[in-house]
């Protein structure tokens, strides 16, 4: 049954841009269920970092040939794109990272170590990534810092409830959030844990790898400190992601990583750094990915943001009410209204692990596991879930063949 | 044999649905419990012996995929009336054989779960050499 809902954005030829929709897999067309992954990659993208090795290709930042200017352009340039993305103020307070994770590590190490300390506490969300948990759980342990979670309810939405009690036992130093639910979708009302946040005092570190690539991001708006962003999520190469910082707190903050590049000047007796964003960038950057990540933000922009959302909105809108025609098949997570484009469900007595596997020999590519939200599993009562998540170039009829899918699941296993 | 019958082929579905030797035993002589963190399937065994060493029961619990909970359910049929050393050093060939089906290698740790909880379990209380590849820090079986 291919029922096509009208969507908001030209799919068809989108499509195109794809080249790994033409993989065959199994001898089946593939369907690609787990955008919240990682994304697939546009011509536009993979063409501009060839032609970025093929003719401007060199070290930053340092050579004074003409290529080495063009380089840095490449590299800068991509800075300033990412700058624009997140309405940041100034392209100085970006810093390029290998990822999201590593964009959080550098603010639990560097904020953290410096800032922390016994008597303070460090709040995190119950459907928080390990991205956005395990570092500051770590911090919080080698500081005497306390560690406490902002709870949820059976929907997976935050219980705001308990900010009061939260705030009256403790004196909170750093909230930290994800905008999007990895695992659920759930939308995190962000701005209004800003606000709480900085009346106690505490700074609001946001994790926006989920939400990025699907919904406009705007670190003014929501009024956090630090924000870190992924590329890979958005369409644009791996190992590269960045952290926007608020300027005040990024000049106090010490180095994270040390080495060439960060410094001013080093001598046998002392060292000096670098300024903004320099002082954060230690070593040889990925130079050809970050201009892969402006490519890739400049695709997505191109097609709008908002425009983005609302595909993804009639997709899970039409994904959950077929799912719902399954008894045997229970989803997680917040009504449509306030969750983006990932579906987590369970299959009445199959595992997560043979759910996907069988619906692997149909092309159908979904995720199965604990999506790195362990805490969140155990709260949900199961050891994993199966999730499907879309993105642009997401489809009705890949749905339609998810839930064919999971009828050969539940006959064959269930 | 379509692919679903060339995994999940019959002999699998059944221990699978009708585990053998499942819930642990009380008394017992040794228990050990593991997750494969991967896909977070757990696995708990437990031994009693008897004379020499000879593995007299086995009883396991467990939740996780139908490979995972298939493979323990047909270990501890394998082991039953063994002894410790004996089992200790069964190189996991012979499960696999049991088993009997080809597994990726993110299945494969699914399917030998089991068998690493049950050596740690003979570790413990036989102190019977423990594998590297199913140590504490193996990676994938995380052991309390």
């Amino acid at each position: 049954m291919a029922v096509l809902t009208p969507t908001s954005i030209d799919t068809a030829a989108l499509r195109a841009d794809f080249p790994f929709l033409e993989e065959l897999v199994n001898g089946k067309p593939l369907a690609y269920l787990d955008s919240a992954s990682s994304t697939q990659k546009p011509r536009q993208v993979l063409d501009r970092v060839r032609a970025f090795y093929e003719h401007e290709y060199a070290n930053v930042h340092r050579g004074v040939y003409r290529l080495a200017e063009r380089a840095t352009e490449g590299y800068e340039g991509a800075r300033r794109t990412v700058a624009t993305f997140v309405n940041a103020p100034s392209e100085r307070d970006v810093i390029f990272t290998r990822s999201a994770t590593e964009s959080i590590n550098l603010v639990a190490y560097a904020w953290g170590l410096q800032n922390l300390g016994p008597g303070d506490t460090v709040v995190i969300t119950e459907l928080e990534h390990h991205a956005n948990f395990v570092p500051w759980q770590f911090i919080a342990s080698r500081t005497g810092a306390s560690f406490r979670h902002i709870p949820i309810d059976d929907a997976g939405e935050l219980q705001l409830d308990a900010l009061a009690g939260l705030a009256r036992e403790n004196s909170i130093k750093v909230v930290a959030a994800g905008l999007v639910s990895n695992s659920l979708g759930t939308i995190n009302p962000v701005e209004r844990l800003a606000a709480w946040a900085h009346e106690q005092g505490a700074i609001m570190v946001v994790d926006a790898a989920q939400a990025a690539p699907h919904r406009t991001i705007d670190v003014q708006a929501l009024g956090c400190d630090f924000l870190a962003l992924s590329s890979h999520k958005l369409c644009g190469p791996s190992g590269i992601g960045a952290l926007w910082g608020r300027r005040e707190l990024l000049e106090e903050m010490a180095p994270f990583n040390l080495g060439g590049e960060m410094i001013r000047s080093v001598g046998l007796d002392r060292t000096t750094f670098n300024e903004l964003p320099h002082k954060f960038e230690a070593g040889t950057p990925a130079i050809a990915e970050a201009v892969g990540f402006g490519a890739a933000i400049d695709y997505i922009s191109e097609i709008g943001l908002p425009a983005i959302e609302r595909h993804e909105h009639e997709l899970t809108v039409y994904a959950m009410a077929r799912l719902e025609e399954l008894a045997w098949v229970r989803v997680f997570g917040p009504p449509v209204e306030r969750r983006a484009g990932i579906v987590s469900f369970d299959v009445e007595g199959v595992h997560p692990h043979d759910v996907a596997q069988i619906l692997d020999w149909d092309g159908i590519a979904v995720r199965a596991g604990h999506h790195c939200t362990q805490p969140l599993m155990k709260r949900l009562g199961v050891a994993a879930t199966t999730r499907a998540s879309f993105y642009l170039y997401s489809i009705a009829e890949e749905v339609d063949r998810l839930v064919d899918g999971l009828h050969k699941v539940k006959k064959s296993l269930g | 044999m379509s692919e679903f019958e060339q995994l999940y082929r019959e002999v699998i579905l059944d221990h699978y649905k009708t585990p053998r030797n499942h819930g642990l035993l009380d008394p017992n002589d040794a228990v050990a419990e593991g997750q494969n963190p991967l896909c977070g399937d757990e696995v708990t065994v437990s031994i009693r012996f008897g004379e020499g060493d000879v593995i007299e029961g086995v009883g396991f619990e467990g939740r996780g995929c139908a490979i995972s909970q298939a493979a323990t359910s047909m270990l501890t049929d394998l082991v039953k009336g063994r002894t410790a050393q004996d089992v200790a050093l069964m190189p996991k060939e012979e499960l696999l054989d049991e088993i009997g089906i080809p597994l990726s290698p993110v299945r494969l740790k699914c399917a030998l779960l089991g068998l690493g909880v049950l050596k740690v379990a003979l570790h413990r209380s036989k102190g019977t050499p423990l594998p590297e590849e199913w140590g504490p820090s193996s990676g994938y079986i995380s052991v309390e």
